[in-house]
């Protein structure tokens, strides 16, 4: 597999591990690193690459994995937050700021959900997979994927509910 | 769309029962403005998600061949070659022949040349016995010198006597 082939196969996918890392280790410099290792690691095996049928959710089980190790390890105690700068130009800076606070909620809210369902969410609402690859990619079966999903959903929407009232009432 | 429409399919999103489809239509229908307020917060949680699926990665990161490597390695087997063959150089240049590493044909011209050199040398000895005989002529010589001396002294006596019968 030569260089252009394996950045035709992998460019699509970069930006999908990147969102998934980040989603879990919250801090983008952790998550550019765990993407680049990832990266690196399909590029050291792209032999074996050419040999399986999903390389997508290959590299998606491969990032939760890495992501959930980093997690467990020592390096987890230097994760910094640091919130990427949400762009929209047609409000007024009233509502921009509002806006801007707002969307940090639902972020803090997802930060404080458990990681599978934290995987789940960021692999169905971000990255629009079907039930069955998410329940590929997990190594899980498609109820639990949808039970979790389901929780997950409901946690937030509660939650920011409970904020977007608070002080109206 | 209507609004019971978009009611029945949040309902349907938080139980995980949407399909892909639906739920773009529903973050198609929180793009827009006008959001009834009960549901204000499905707008954030929409909103955050369009925003999060425009997040891209941007570093750069390098794919190292592996072609330099093995380009490393054929040096060091270079060197390796190198080192080895001047090493064999070296100890053949060291090494000694003897009569036994000779095979038949090398050892006759071998003898033959010895023979050669042995006849050489009996005539050169002959012929320092034929020297000898100069050798004596030299020694006879000296002592004709010895006697030359007795010849100066008995000269100098002569000159003495010469000067005192003078006076």
């Amino acid at each position: 597999m030569t260089q252009t082939d394996f950045v035709k196969l992998v460019m699509p996918l970069k930006d999908k591990v990147f969102r998934l890392a980040k989603r879990l280790l919250v801090s983008n410099e952790e998550a550019e690193d765990a993407t680049q290792e990832i990266l690196l690691k399909l590029w050291n095996n792209r032999k074996k690459i050419e040999e399986y049928k999903n390389v997508e959710a290959f590299s998606m089980t491969m990032t939760k994995n890495l992501c959930l190790d980093r997690l467990k390890s020592k390096q987890a105690q230097n994760l910094k937050i640091v919130h990427s700068n949400y762009q929209d130009h047609n409000v007024s800076l009233q509502k921009q700021v509002e806006n801007n606070d707002s969307v940090n909620w639902v972020s803090k809210i997802m930060d404080g959900l458990p990681e599978q369902q934290k995987i789940i969410v960021q692999l169905r609402d971000i990255e629009d997979y079907e039930f069955d690859e998410i329940a590929k990619i997990l190594e899980m079966n498609e109820t639990a994927v949808r039970v979790a999903l389901s929780r997950a959903r409901k946690t937030i929407r509660e939650k920011l509910t409970n904020k977007h009232s608070y002080g109206l009432r | 769309m209507a609004l019971d429409n978009i009611e029945q399919l949040l309902e349907k999103y938080d139980n995980a029962e949407t399909t892909l489809a639906e739920e773009a239509q529903i973050r198609d229908y929180f793009a827009q403005d006008d959001i009834p307020a009960h549901l204000e917060s499905y707008k954030l949680l929409f909103q955050y998600v369009s925003h999060t699926k425009q997040e891209q990665f941007t570093k750069h990161v390098p794919l190292q061949t592996k072609r330099t490597k093995v380009y490393q390695w054929i040096s060091v087997a270079a060197v390796a070659v190198l080192m080895l063959g001047a090493y064999f150089q070296v100890n053949q240049m060291n090494q000694k022949t003897t009569l036994d590493d000779l095979n038949h044909e090398q050892l006759m011209a071998y003898n033959q040349t010895m023979a050669v050199f042995s006849l050489v040398s009996s005539k050169f000895n002959e012929g320092t016995d034929n020297l000898s005989a100069l050798n004596l002529v030299s020694s006879k010589l000296n002592e004709g010198a010895e006697n030359l001396i007795h010849l100066k002294e008995f000269n100098e006596t002569t000159n003495k006597i010469i000067k005192t019968s003078n006076r």
